[in-house]
């Protein structure tokens, strides 16, 4: 676990999110967010639903476009209409709550897949390091599935594999547990707690509390499209110092 | 091999029944009822092929962000699918064909695209609009969570489309494929009409120079219900193969 505040902050954040709106159709979603994270930094962002949360993710990446405001994500303005999102998107991985595996190709062709198709690069030594990746996600024997034939918990960590399988620098996780059974839910988390022990940045949309408290850096709580509180997680789960923030951690907890 | 006893079989069913299939035992009747049924399987072919490329090509367009694109995919799926393939068949073959000829010196009107080229496309366009359709409602039963998937990992609109879009799809549109392709191969006959030697004209000819109309109509039934049953065969075939365990169909 990497204790708070080992990151130092004076470098340029990784990820710089200020005043951020978005809005679908009438809902504004977003109304003015603004967050850092530094590299090698886990966040964790609480909120009961609706109230933004994977919207702010799916903007970090351009799934989502924001209507104003600014996030840069290593140097790059994702908002800039001259955007490569590919660049963006070899730096910045993401699992989603329903893992959103391709089902017509095996485990390890999912972890395969992008590398070969999208950067171009070699099989072989992509397979290589899909077997590794398989390994390190424990699916060892698992390779030549297909989606439909693993649980939940395994799906989603082939996702993860996936992901890492483009080398991002930084990683978004969706909701990742919540439609998983309460005994798969354990191995995901497992799995994402190790990558942020080996230093990857990661922003994590969840409402696992215990799971929030000991992996993050930074906790966040938002509500209604605002950022209501934040801090370190044993400060923020201890003492909040907002009622709302308050009233969701006692529904919850 | 030699088949000659065979043909004479036909001739002596013939002289003691009255079953008339010169096709077997007439040479010349034998030659081009040959020919007929390879263009036949020709232009059946063909058009298959093409008419799924142009519904897999049409679904894509169809997804175009540009309005004018998918306006004009809407336009062309509403002709072919609201007009009579006979009618489209004239039209091109009549009316696009004149004005694709030229007249020689010696006063000869050269056509610059073949009746048999003519029947392919036609016959393509007319299939493939409704492939387009068909294909379409595959892609929209792929669940929109997989392409951001794939465009989070960086795949582009039309990577996206060949590599997880298009596959998906064409599994859930395989069963309505099927119909289609199967209407598409007894639809071929209709090109009958702009004289393209395949089986339907050289039965009637045959009919007409021997006079046996009965005999002719059930060799074509007959070919017909074999030619379905072979890409209802292929397209099983195809099916299990691309099956997925976890996946439908």
């Amino acid at each position: 676990m990497s204790p708070a505040g080992h990151v130092t902050r004076t470098e340029a954040p990784l990820i710089h999110i200020a005043d951020v709106h978005k809005s679908f159709g009438k809902v504004e979603v977003l109304k003015g967010v603004s967050l850092d994270v530094a590299k090698g930094e886990v966040i964790c962002v609480i909120g009961p639903s609706g109230s933004g949360k994977s919207t702010l993710l799916r903007c970090i990446n351009a799934l989502v476009p924001i209507d104003r405001g600014s996030i840069v994500v290593d140097g790059q303005e994702v908002n800039d209409p001259r955007l490569d999102k590919l660049q963006l998107r070899r730096k910045v991985g993401m699992v989603f709550q329903q893992y959103n595996l391709f089902p017509h190709r095996t485990a390890i062709e999912n972890v395969m897949m992008a590398p070969i198709h999208v950067l171009k690069q070699d099989r072989r030594e992509v397979e290589s390091r899909a077997r590794r990746l398989i390994a390190k996600v424990r699916l060892e024997g698992k390779e030549d599935a297909y989606p439909g034939e693993l649980s939940g918990g395994q799906q989603q960590r082939v996702a993860i594999a996936r992901s890492l399988a483009m080398n991002p620098e930084i990683m978004l996780f969706d909701e990742v547990t919540a439609a998983l059974d309460p005994e798969t839910v354990k191995e995901v988390l497992v799995t994402i707690r190790e990558l942020a022990e080996e230093g990857m940045t990661c922003a994590i949309v969840t409402h696992e509390m215990g799971f929030a408290r000991e992996v993050a850096d930074h906790v966040y709580f938002t509500d209604r499209g605002v950022i209501v509180e934040h801090g370190p997680p044993r400060e923020f789960f201890a003492q909040a110092k907002d009622p709302r923030t308050r009233q969701f951690l006692s529904q919850i907890l | 091999m030699d088949l000659t006893p065979l043909w004479e079989w036909f001739r002596w069913l013939y002289g003691a029944t009255g079953v008339k299939l010169t096709i077997f035992y007439d040479a010349f009747d034998r030659q081009r009822f040959f020919d007929g049924f390879l263009t036949s399987v020709r232009l059946q072919a063909a058009c298959l092929v093409s008419s799924v490329v142009v519904g897999v090509v049409g679904a894509w367009l169809q997804g175009s962000r540009l309005k004018p694109v998918r306006l004009a995919v809407q336009g062309y799926i509403q002709f072919f699918r609201n007009t009579p393939p006979l009618v489209q068949l004239y039209f091109f073959y009549f009316a696009l064909g004149y004005y694709l000829s030229y007249m020689t010196d010696e006063g000869l009107r050269v056509a610059l695209v073949s009746n048999f080229a003519w029947a392919v496309i036609c016959l393509s366009l007319y299939a493939g609009a409704f492939n387009v359709e068909i294909f379409r409602a595959g892609i929209e039963a792929v669940p929109k969570e997989t392409i951001e998937a794939a465009e989070a990992l960086g795949y582009s609109r039309l990577r996206a489309y060949v590599y997880i879009l298009l596959p998906l799809a064409f599994r859930i549109s395989l069963p309505a494929l099927n119909n289609n392709l199967v209407n598409l191969v007894k639809t071929t006959t209709i090109s009958y009409a702009i004289a393209v030697p395949e089986m339907l004209y050289v039965a009637n000819q045959i009919w007409s120079d021997e006079v046996n109309v009965p005999e002719m109509m059930n060799v074509l039934l007959v070919i017909y219900v074999s030619l379905v049953g072979v890409v209802v065969w292929i397209m099983h075939k195809w099916e299990r193969a691309l099956r997925v365990p976890g996946y439908v169909s």
